[in-house]
């Protein structure tokens, strides 16, 4: 690689040719703050609060977008640079709601924090006219509240570029402009896919989660309510970070043992049902290929996925997996076999499950979820949610123990827990069918091939003595590219994973919200997803078909997988929905 | 909850102008940055861009249509809403507006019932705002299609209507 030579605030620097101010400033340990630009989203210079000075340069440059060149001179701390990025703060606090205090994104806000490191003292230097807009809470799974908004449109290149669907962007011009719907429709009325990387990305308090807490900390407080928790296999690798822990941290064992501090009734994990999954899936893949099926077989854990082919590609709804998500299956599990079992009528237990995802909230709520004439879940947390429970209730995250998820419905294998890594799904189900059908362990158990974070991957295998070919694709607009290519005819597969947010579930939108200045130089993606596949490694059981959990299910309550029993419980129907209401 | 912007006139597009709309998108789309200048064609034939038109352009183009909608919202000159077969211009110039202008529109506002870029469900009616048409000696002044009343009173505007009415 090409290095340049510069110098930054009089100290020589070396970077790769091509790099920005903001890279090569990093490689010099200097921090330049960042609103709009967000690395591999958003890169359009507007919000201009990275300005640096550059010898010769006229008027102040955008170190996210400027390239360095040889011999250049930056300088990043300035006065003049520092009352620059100061009055800029002003001027968006002169048309933002500042209510600080009751804003969900408090001590997370990247505004807030520049606000504080800048020595923002007059928040209200600019007062004038500011924008009043009206909250949209029309979505099952989220509030948009432009008043908060910045107009960063990091939201906007999520949606559109990120995931392929743009049904948010600026309309008007000038002061007027906002973000929003195509004839402010309300958010629920456009194919909105629920994955909420829009509020992942969100720097601010514009976009954010419905908030279940109170219902959940109500439902445990109710003692005629048997409470149970599962909780998505991505949720441990990310946890921490709300506590301060770098990205990359295992929260496995201080998760379970906050949920139990909790309160909850039984602390069980969706492991379990992700190896129910397998089983159901891997059976269903193997009854289509020999068969005459319909193939390519697609998997239906992601809702947000779910949705996107329900608005998007409704000439694959045939191919998707009939399962349930793992966190559906889980609900109708725990509301017959379990109820049963311990003589606990459904009706009163109330299913909690956190998740990584904003699109679950809208999952308890689709048609044919409620097995037992009874809702599969109540309540969806995101990780987020859960943290702030950990808050609510004091409990020193830091100096809890590690324990253990509670039996039956709380042990999973190491193939479940990488169901929340783009790949880990295809991974879990090859590790059991090739066993099905050769009857014997494959060679290895690792399918490195559909490891990482890249967003299509392809892998060909011999099963048995069949050739499978895989595809793995991780955020809509990969997948998109996938689907298109199966339709055109150039490509043929027989078993495809999809999962709606980019990297999977690690990376889904109800993770932990990192700043840029942590997005734009750690992949966090990359970082969550080495957590899991460290907790399969060091996990006895690999194999879907090993859980012990689930061999009793099926020994003593749905025979075997596929059978009229579990079709009742574990599987769902999809519909085609229009664009627009 | 959002209130969606509400059409007020239905929409009354042929099957003819749908085909001239997609004979003007197979011929441009693709040119770079065709977006605007079919926007501009489909308001030559349609005369505004309701969303049954954006409709048609997201999907002959397949671009979402918020990229249209945001297109069409930032440039004033696209409509998004019929212009009636009188067509009300209040001039908010300089000179009009210190001439009271301001209230002689809120007053068309609140009598027809509609807003600014709005025309009334019958159809009769569109009211807009502009700046100087350059009869500042007659401030405040308003244009209906291409009558002018000048010198005007709030309590004029009530009268001035109904002659169309």
């Amino acid at each position: 690689m090409e290095m340049v030579n510069i110098k930054i605030n009089g100290v020589d620097v070396q970077a790769p040719q091509g790099s920005t101010i903001l890279e090569a400033a990093r490689l010099a340990n200097i921090e330049i703050p960042t609103l709009c630009y967000l690395k591999e989203i958003n890169a359009i210079g507007a919000c201009r609060i990275c300005v640096v000075e550059v010898k010769g340069a006229r008027t102040l440059v955008t170190a996210c977008v400027y390239p360095i060149n040889e011999g250049m001179e930056i300088f990043t701390n300035t006065p003049k640079v520092i009352e620059s990025r100061k009055k800029t703060l002003q001027l968006i606090l002169s048309d933002h709601d500042k209510k600080c205090t009751s804003c969900v994104r408090s001590k997370n806000c990247e505004l807030q924090k520049l606000c504080h490191d800048y020595g923002v003292d007059d928040a209200d230097r600019f007062q004038g006219v500011a924008n009043k807009f009206e909250l949209d809470d029309s979505a099952a799974h989220m509030v948009r509240d432009n008043n908060k908004c910045i107009l960063c449109r990091r939201c906007v290149a999520a949606c559109e570029k990120t995931q392929g669907i743009g049904v948010i962007g600026a309309n008007e011009r000038g002061f007027a402009t906002f973000i929003g719907s195509a004839f402010d429709m309300d958010l629920a009325d456009t194919a909105c896919i629920s994955c909420g990387q829009c509020i992942a990305v969100c720097p601010v308090g514009a976009l954010y989660e419905k908030d279940n807490t109170k219902e959940v900390f109500d439902a445990i407080a109710d003692p005629k309510k048997h409470v149970i928790v599962q909780t998505a296999p991505a949720v441990r690798a990310a946890l921490a970070e709300e506590f301060g822990y770098p990205v990359g941290t295992d929260s496995q064992g201080k998760m379970f043992a906050a949920l139990r501090r909790l309160g909850f009734d039984k602390v069980f994990d969706t492991n379990f049902s992700a190896d129910l999954t397998i089983m159901e899936e891997g059976t269903e893949f193997l009854d289509r290929l020999n068969n005459g099926g319909k193939l390519p077989l697609i998997t239906s854990c992601s809702p947000g996925w779910i949705r996107y082919a329900e608005h998007y590609f409704p000439d694959f709804l045939d191919n998707l997996s009939s399962c349930k998500s793992p966190q559906q299956m889980f609900g109708a599990v725990a509301k017959s076999y379990y109820a049963e079992k311990n003589n606990i009528p459904k009706e009163d237990i109330v299913c909690v499950s956190v998740m990584p995802c904003t699109a679950k909230k809208f999952e308890i709520g689709r048609e044919d979820q409620a097995a037992n004439g009874v809702p599969d879940v109540d309540f969806v947390l995101t990780t987020r949610e859960l943290a702030r429970m950990i808050d609510r209730a004091g409990l020193m995250f830091d100096a809890l123990p590690d324990e253990e998820a509670d039996a039956p419905l709380g042990l999973g294998t190491g193939a479940a827990v990488i169901f929340g890594a783009t790949g880990g799904v295809m991974e879990a189900a090859l590790r059991t069918v090739v066993e099905i059908v050769t009857g014997k362990e494959a060679p290895s158990l690792d399918f490195v091939d559909v490891r990482g974070i890249e967003g299509v991957k392809e892998a060909t295998y011999d099963v048995g003595g069949t050739t499978v070919k895989v595809a793995v694709a991780s955020g809509t607009a990969n997948a998109r590219k996938v689907l298109e290519a199966v339709r055109n005819g150039e490509k043929e597969y027989h078993f495809i994973e999809i999962m709606g947010c980019p990297g999977g579930c690690v990376n889904g939108g109800g993770q932990p919200i990192q700043p840029a200045s942590v997005r734009n130089f750690v992949d966090i993606r990359a970082e969550r997803a080495k957590v899991l596949y460290e907790i399969d490694k060091n996990n006895p059981l690999r194999k879907s078909h090993e859980n012990p959990a689930v061999k009793e299910l099926y020994d003593t309550y749905l025979e075997k997988p596929g059978s009229h029993r579990a079709h009742e419980l574990l599987h769902t129907k999809y519909k085609a929905r229009d664009l627009y209401k | 909850m959002l209130r969606a912007k509400k059409q007020t006139v239905p929409f009354k597009g042929t099957k003819e102008q749908e085909n001239q709309l997609k004979q003007v998108i197979k011929e441009l789309r693709d040119e770079k940055g065709c977006l605007m200048p079919i926007m501009q064609k489909a308001q030559d034939i349609y005369g505004y861009l309701p969303i049954e038109v954006q409709k048609i352009i997201s999907d002959e183009l397949s671009v979402p249509m918020e990229k249209v909608y945001g297109v069409a919202t930032f440039y004033a000159q696209f409509n998004l809403m019929p212009k009636g077969d009188y067509q009300i211009s209040v001039c908010l110039g300089t000179a009009c507006y210190v001439k009271g202008s301001g209230n002689i529109f809120n007053k068309i506002k609140t009598t027809l019932k509609i807003d600014s870029g709005e025309c009334t469900p019958d159809g009769k009616f569109s009211l807009d705002a502009c700046r100087c048409i350059g009869a500042c000696g007659l401030a405040p002044v308003m244009t209906v299609n291409d009558e002018v009343y000048g010198r005007l009173t709030v309590d004029e505007v009530e009268t001035i209507l109904q002659k169309y009415a």
